[in-house]
């Protein structure tokens, strides 16, 4: 379909690590796309999350949920390094991606971001046409293809296509919310990632534009592995095969609160049989 | 208690409350009319001003036509004086101030903006760009009278064009450099993090993205600083900018840049000096020239502003 040259070296290489495969069910033989260990977050001295330990199955669709301030986004924003940004952000443990680990000195945060492809909570469009907002990113990766061939595809693989396809060229910022966070799913699309991070892709859309969103999502994760943050757990229980509950624990000398994962598991199991009690008064909504 | 045995339904209530009449609100008409007399004062100094300067230029408008004061050069006969190389120093002024000082000053502040992390030293700079853009602007001139003329004189030539126009781009600078950072700051970190999150480069963000959506806002505040330059004296008096007549011998660019020069500002400051009741009414067309000069330059920037913005 085109001409890039992404791959840098063997990316379906199969990695795995032990998982508790009867819980798993059949994603633990499925191949590994990132191995978390030890994870924590620092903005400063502070901790916002402590020591996490995950594994992402490769094509599956991976909710985190969990309260306000456990620590969700600051933990899917290291998956493309976006904390690289904030200029306190401090990672310590390992995240491997295909094996490699992300934070290694010798490796390129963009070249990282072009493989993880990353949505936003709010719709984020350029504030430039409609083409030029999907053609962006091939653009700079050095994209020499049909260009005209490749936004269409993108647009219809984010189910926008047939509402946009006669006019391109008008402003993104036109479009309606939902429309517009397509969009960006589109864009996203465009370069070909191989995960996309989605930090709560719906919040700021009504009920009819949610569910367009998931139903793409399920249309688009055979050929991506999504992670998505959700504060919905209606929405984690309808579209994720895993889900990570994460909590925020007092830190008694700072007196603010870190995240850390309490259960990780199969979607149906997180909802019908949590093994941790603090899961189940979450999902069963008797959370303070 | 006793009264509550009529037993007012809501009904009634409603019916006796808002059947009232419409509320005079005295205190908030009052405000209004107060607000109403601050702009109309405002406006009316303007409208005397320009009125006093119209009838004073009118009798030289009907006598020369403006077209022969914009073509004539400085003469001490009044009859004969025009501003034509008042017009040609002031542009030349503001092609340097374009030149030098736009780069200069919206490169410094996408530095700022962009690159410079949050440090006490970078916080000093800041605040020091702020204060500069504070300094009366005969110190400018001193500062130029200094560097330019003094110091540099092997490469100005003294007191020319290079010298006024080095000045002038100097001292808008911290002004460009503000207005431009502020441009840059209003751009939401929504769309920098979208950049990132498709794999661009800082630079790809920055040129894509950051500085084509603030691109209407440094437009504008680079025009605010153009106007600026425009109407500047003291600074160029400083600088030694010729107030009586002169005449310019230039072959080249080069010579050009390293002649003497005067500039519409100047002119205005030194006709109206004058004694005589002819350069008195001959100042008032020099002031119509000058403003009909800023205001093009502010609309061109609007026009160009506007277009820009429809652009997405």
């Amino acid at each position: 379909m085109n001409t890039r040259t992404t791959t840098k070296g063997d990316r379906t290489t199969q990695r795995r690590v032990e998982v508790d495969a009867s819980r798993h069910g059949g994603f633990a033989e499925k191949e590994l796309v990132f191995e978390i260990k030890d994870l924590s977050v620092y903005y400063g001295s502070f901790k916002a999350v402590r020591d996490v330990d995950l594994v992402i199955h490769k094509s599956a669709i991976t909710a985190l949920i969990g309260p306000s301030g456990c620590g969700k986004t600051t933990f899917i924003r290291c998956l493309n390094r976006m904390n690289d940004l904030i200029d306190t952000a401090r990672v310590e443990g390992e995240i491997k991606y295909h094996g490699v680990n992300l934070y290694d000195k010798k490796v390129d945060a963009v070249e990282v971001r072009r493989r993880v492809g990353m949505v936003f909570q709010k719709p984020n469009p350029f504030p430039k046409s409609i083409y030029d907002n999907i053609s962006f990113g091939p653009k700079i990766s050095g994209f020499k293809g049909n260009m005209d061939e490749l936004v269409e595809q993108a647009l219809v693989k984010a189910a926008l296509w047939d509402e946009v396809k006669d006019r391109l060229k008008e402003s993104a910022m036109g479009l309606s919310g939902g429309q517009q966070q397509r969009l960006c799913i589109a864009r996203c699309v465009a370069v070909e990632p191989d995960v996309i991070l989605m930090d709560e892709p719906c919040s700021a859309l009504d009920p009819i534009a949610t569910g367009r969103i998931e139903d793409l999502m399920q249309d688009i994760k055979n050929d991506y592995s999504i992670v998505i943050v959700t504060h919905n757990m209606q929405q984690a229980a309808r579209v994720s095969d895993m889900t990570a509950f994460f909590t925020a624990e007092v830190n008694e000398e700072q007196d603010r609160r870190t995240g850390v994962l309490v259960e990780y598991d199969k979607t149906e199991n997180i909802f019908q049989t949590p093994s941790d009690e603090r899961t189940e008064n979450y999902v069963t909504g008797r959370f303070g | 208690m006793a009264a509550r045995t009529e037993a007012l339904t809501t009904r009634d209530i409603v019916l006796k409350d808002l059947t009232k009449g419409a509320r005079t609100d005295i205190k908030g008409q009052g405000f209004q009319i107060l607000l109403l007399l601050s702009l109309l004062i405002s406006l009316l100094f303007l409208v005397v001003l320009l009125l006093d300067i119209f009838f004073n230029a009118l009798p030289v408008l009907q006598e020369r036509g403006i077209s022969d004061v914009i073509e004539k050069p400085v003469s001490s006969l009044a009859e004969r004086a025009g501003v034509s190389q008042g017009i040609y120093g002031s542009l030349l002024l503001t092609a340097f101030v374009v030149v030098i000082a736009f780069p200069l000053g919206i490169g410094a502040a996408v530095y700022l903006e962009e690159y410079a992390a949050d440090t006490r030293f970078n916080r000093f700079i800041n605040v020091n760009v702020r204060n500069l853009a504070g300094v009366p602007s005969v110190v400018f001139g001193l500062l130029g009278l200094a560097l330019f003329v003094k110091l540099f004189s092997s490469f100005t030539g003294g007191r020319t064009v290079l010298s006024a126009g080095l000045t002038l781009a100097i001292l808008v600078l911290p002004l460009v450099i503000i207005t431009a950072a502020e441009a840059i700051r209003a751009v939401p970190n929504s769309i920098r993090e979208a950049g990132y999150g498709v794999g661009a480069t800082k630079w790809e963000v920055i040129r894509s993205h950051v500085l084509p959506s603030a691109a209407p806002g440094i437009l504008t505040g680079t025009v605010l600083s153009l106007s600026r330059a425009i109407g500047e004296t003291a600074p160029l008096l400083m600088v030694g900018a010729v107030s009586g007549f002169f005449a310019v011998q230039a072959d080249t660019v080069w010579d050009r840049l390293q002649s003497n020069f005067t500039a519409l500002p100047v002119i205005v400051y030194n006709w109206a000096r004058q004694p005589s009741e002819g350069f008195r009414e001959l100042v008032s067309v020099a002031i119509i020239v000058l403003l009909v000069l800023t205001l093009s330059a502010n609309a061109i920037a609007i026009v160009l502003r506007n277009r820009y913005d429809r652009k997405w």
